[in-house]
């Protein structure tokens, strides 16, 4: 344990006492410096919040990924959506998440204080109420999320379909896994040895889905869970298969993941949706990475039917959430980060997203550092 | 945003369905996940059931939040 008491104290608690202890067995084997990418922005707030950056050996380093869907959200997206709400036949439904991002000049919340009628949902089946309630408006839903929401969106858009409903449209910028896990790889900027999978993307796609980065790349993975425990389980794996040499798809969170994943949400998807070449805030365009709405549910769809235009943005100018969330700068690179750039103030999305990196390090302060 | 959380069906008409999560009562969509029944538990994201739990996956979970000295939540 190195008698590091803060890493000893946090490492005394039950089930956690065998696995650090194999996790610095491991890491000894492996005999290098590693880095392991959580994907998703629910791991990131589970390592951040239960300390489990200190329980890593030192030479295992664990880099946040781009898994926060808000924080790779184009700041033309919002700006079209900020372009939406102000219109007075418009009524924008949205995840609480969004609200504070910041677009070019605006973000929603401020449109809102200003007087545009948009409304903080829980699920998308909300904004189809809405619809159904207020019959003399149009209702956006703002679609954004991986392939865990896009299922709940296609349901929306399916049940919206099937009751008639005309005044119920969806402004999509759904983002998928796959192509962007593999732009990573591509990028000469960041090394990772192996990824900690996001668990619920892959309980609706099933983890046979990341095979082609072992075959092709050499890289582990590992899907995780989102219990402390089950995010140190998985480090655990991914250093045992970078020190046998393996290149491997393991499950750790198998209560809720299997290779198939969840068909049923899987049809949906493809019903509705088809892929599309999607714009990622910092990374760019990734081919393949997106989901945009089938011609067949286009009256459905915000960007044919209400004239959507989407402008170029006007970057935010030092910002360097790019960067954070290609894992090739921490926050703590950032000249903005905690000084022109803080939660209350935001000038990136990965300071405004509860999932966000930057966040993550300003709440939790040094510890997060270390 | 991917957050999803364990949850007991406690009420279900069709595809819709009432989860206690911790206590709270919520209405949730359960047409993604086959054969819903009462008392299942579910994992639920955005309004939606997108994966059933058997009991043995119920148990490791109350094993692993136990062994954090966590409590479960199962109600």
């Amino acid at each position: 344990m190195g008698g590091d008491p803060r890493r000893d104290g946090i490492a005394g608690s039950g089930a956690l006492k065998t696995l650090v202890p194999m996790l610095d067995t491991l890491a000894r084997r492996v005999g290098r410096d590693v880095n392991l990418m959580e994907v998703c922005g629910t791991h990131t707030m589970t390592a951040f919040r239960s300390g489990l950056r200190q329980l890593m050996p030192k030479s295992v380093h664990l880099i946040s990924g781009p898994g926060c869907p808000v924080c790779v959200t184009d700041t033309n997206y919002i700006d079209a959506a900020i372009a939406l709400c102000r219109r007075s036949d418009v009524i924008v439904a949205t995840f609480g998440d969004l609200m504070r991002v910041p677009g070019s000049e605006s973000s929603l919340e401020r449109e809102r204080a200003a007087g545009a009628d948009v409304r903080v949902v829980y699920s998308p089946t909300d904004a189809v109420a809405l619809a159904r309630e207020n019959s003399g408006k149009k209702i956006v839903f703002l679609g954004v999320g991986f392939e865990t929401t896009a299922p709940t969106v296609a349901a929306s858009i399916a049940t919206a379909s099937k009751d008639g409903l005309k005044n119920f449209f969806v402004l999509a910028a759904h983002k998928t896994m796959p192509q962007a896990l593999e732009a990573l790889l591509r990028d000469q900027q960041v090394k990772i040895d192996g990824f900690i999978c996001p668990g619920h993307v892959t309980v609706i796609t099933g983890a046979a889905m990341y095979r082609f980065i072992c075959e092709k790349y050499r890289i582990p993975c590992v899907v995780g869970g989102f219990e402390p425990f089950d995010m140190l389980k998985a480090a655990e794996m991914l250093l045992a298969q970078i020190a046998d040499g393996r290149a491997e798809v393991e499950i750790e969170y198998s209560r809720s993941v299997n290779d198939r994943g969840n068909v049923a949400a899987q049809k949906l998807m493809a019903e509705v949706f088809e892929e599309c070449d999607a714009g990622w805030r910092g990374i760019g365009n990734i081919p393949r990475s997106g989901l945009t709405i089938r011609a067949k549910y286009a009256a459905f769809d915000a960007v044919p039917s209400l004239g959507v235009q989407f402008e170029p943005a006007r970057p935010h100018p030092g910002c360097r959430c790019g960067d954070v969330l290609r894992g090739v700068i921490t926050p703590l690179d950032c000249k903005l980060f905690g000084k022109a750039c803080t939660p209350t103030e935001p000038f990136g999305p990965c300071m405004v997203s509860s999932e966000g990196t930057c966040a993550a390090y300003f709440k939790y302060g040094k510890r997060a550092a270390a | 945003m991917c957050l999803a959380v364990p949850a007991k069906i406690v009420e279900l008409q069709g595809t819709a369905a009432t989860i206690s999560v911790e206590g709270a009562l919520r209405e949730v969509d359960v047409s993604l996940i086959e054969e819903p029944r009462l008392g299942d538990f579910v994992l639920v994201h955005a309004g939606f059931a997108i994966h059933k739990w058997d009991q043995s996956e119920v148990d490791e979970w109350e094993a692993i939040r136990a062994g954090m000295g966590l409590p479960g939540v199962v109600p």
